[in-house]
């Protein structure tokens, strides 16, 4: 089966969701990223869905998932790069996803992980 | 209202809620939807198979393009023969959910919808039909 | 079977003179006095109905083989009657104003015969009636299609999204807030804030009237999707009528606001790391106007 890959970058570590995923390869992801997570010690989890065209109520749920997870494993998920109508899409849809922190982009989710390591400014306040 | 297009794909995988998304991205595209609406009615597909599989137990998804009037529009029937639905106004509920979703699958995909009807007989089955106007 | 009036005949034996009582009628009613249409225009337009109306009235159903072309003859005209700024009556009156013509010459043609004037008169009076209805309609379809179209070149023009500095967003808002409006509201501000990678959008409200449950609610989903795209949003310009109704009618508005603008301004700049400072005497810009 396949898989979605996930790239470390220091202290992060970088999925980059470019398919449209059946429900199996993203339950596979939810349980690979917490083994590496585990396995790396990673402080930070990057997630680029701009190449996603939907996000339904089943992915927002692995999002969500996957903050809780990587939380309690003392590193914070990012999501970055959705698309204008996704969110419209997925506010309509009843899901706010408040658990999860996002990004415009890449780059701008990867200085929200570094700030916190630094420990400049609080990152979870940054979201109420 | 008339019937331009009509498709029936099966709902017994979950490849097969991937393609029921493809399909309907297509024809969206085809009557001219908005981005937006596109996404929205995309996604309200996806809930709608998601749901025809896991708690139907599999079964078909209709996609046909209507026209009335002025307006064209993509008209969506999910349909199963699973254990039905015994109170729907409950299932309607945002977070009510008899599985372990997260309860959005009905409501959300109503709320996505411009038009949408539930049918269900305990026993026998359910039907869900949706259109998105352009 | 009893006999009937024959509509062909009496309006191609007498055709000038109903049209005649016609135009006499609507100069009456004061058709052309706005000088929006012209006398030989008019004439021209009586006479191709009338071509039209006479099998419709011969024919003994409803629908007769020129009912289709009469119709939409009718609607075409109705239409540009509405674009020229005809008032609705004005425009059933032109069908309506045949009535009187169509009878005077039935009842010169058929004199003594009362039954079968009075047969005639009352078919004819359903037939018009009919057509005048699709001239109505016609007429309101159009005005209906002036509205949405201008619906659309409003809400497109009156929701400009400008940049008040790299990373922040403004998006003035002016005027009533429907669903289809905050739609595209909606949908122009999220794409900017992708356009110009903005951090910050500020959501200023002082030019909307009135701030009801549904556009709150609209003002929140906003401000949810731009979140979910990692965007903040600060709502600025929130009138004090407007804060009170809100609070009696139980809108919770829960975002970040600011009283002004201004204000918003200076938080959103303190966000990604500005500030505005004064400058000391010495160091000001000269003062050119000198």
């Amino acid at each position: 089966m396949d898989r979605i890959p996930i790239l470390k970058m220091g202290d992060a570590l970088l999925i980059t969701i470019q398919v449209d995923m059946h429900d199996r390869l993203a339950l596979a992801l939810e349980e690979d990223l917490t083994a590496k997570i585990a396995a790396t010690r990673a402080k930070g989890v990057l997630i680029d869905i701009s190449s996603l065209e939907i996000v339904d109520s089943f992915i927002g749920r692995m999002l969500d998932n996957i903050a809780a997870v990587s939380r309690m494993l003392d590193a914070d998920t990012v999501v970055v790069g959705m698309r204008p109508a996704v969110a419209i899409t997925l506010v309509e849809l009843g899901l706010s996803l408040t658990g999860v922190k996002t990004a415009l982009n890449v780059e701008r989710g990867m200085l929200l992980i570094q700030k916190r390591l630094r420990g400049l400014g609080d990152f979870s306040g940054r979201r109420s | 209202m008339a019937v331009v297009r009509d498709d029936v794909m099966p709902v017994r995988s979950s490849d097969d809620i991937v393609r029921v998304r493809q399909e309907v991205r297509a024809r969206a595209i085809e009557i001219g939807l908005s981005l937006v609406d596109q996404t929205k009615i995309v996604t309200a597909a996806s809930e709608l198979a998601r749901n025809t599989l896991d708690y139907g137990g599999g079964g078909t998804a209709r996609l046909e393009i209507v026209h009335e009037g002025m307006r064209r529009g993509l008209r969506l029937t999910f349909e199963d023969e699973g254990p039905g639905i015994p109170d729907i106004a409950l299932a309607l509920k945002d977070g009510w959910t008899s599985g372990k979703g997260l309860g959005l699958g009905l409501s959300g995909a109503r709320r996505l919808s411009n038009e949408f009807t539930l049918d269900s007989r305990p026993g026998e089955g359910t039907r869900v039909t949706i259109v998105r106007w352009s | 079977m009893a006999a009937t009036a024959d509509w062909n005949g009496v309006i191609a034996r007498r055709r000038d003179e109903i049209i005649q009582g016609w135009l006499n009628f609507l100069r009456a009613e004061g058709a052309l006095q706005t000088g929006r249409i012209k006398d030989a225009e008019l004439q021209s337009e009586c006479g191709r109905v009338l071509a039209l109306v006479a099998p419709d009235l011969a024919h003994a159903g409803d629908r007769s083989p020129a009912s289709d072309e009469l119709s939409q003859t009718l609607s075409a005209l109705s239409r540009s009657r509405a674009l020229q700024g005809f008032t609705p009556s004005e425009t059933a009156n032109f069908v309506l104003g045949l009535k009187p013509a169509l009878f005077g010459a039935v009842a010169a043609e058929y004199a003594g015969q009362g039954d079968l004037i009075a047969a005639a008169t009352l078919d004819a009076t359903r037939k018009l009636d009919r057509l005048a209805l699709i001239t109505i309609e016609a007429y309101q379809r159009s005005r209906e299609e002036v509205i949405i179209r201008q619906q659309r070149e409003i809400s497109e023009l009156s929701t400009p999204v400008v940049k008040l500095w790299d990373g922040i967003l403004a998006l003035p808002l002016i005027g009533t807030l429907d669903s289809e409006r905050t739609q595209v509201v909606m949908e122009n501000l999220l794409q900017s804030i992708v356009d110009t990678s903005a951090e910050i959008a500020i959501i200023d409200i002082t030019g909307v009237p009135t701030v009801d449950t549904l556009v709150a609610q609209h003002l929140l989903k906003t401000v949810a999707a731009a979140r979910l795209m990692g965007a903040d949003c600060v709502v600025s310009g929130i009138r004090p009528q407007i804060a009170q109704t809100m609070v009696h009618l139980g809108v919770e508005l829960n975002v970040v606001s600011k009283a002004s603008l201004a204000d918003a301004l200076a938080l959103a700049l303190q966000r990604i790391g500005k500030r505005v400072t004064d400058v000391p005497q010495a160091l000001a810009a000269p003062d050119y106007s000198r």
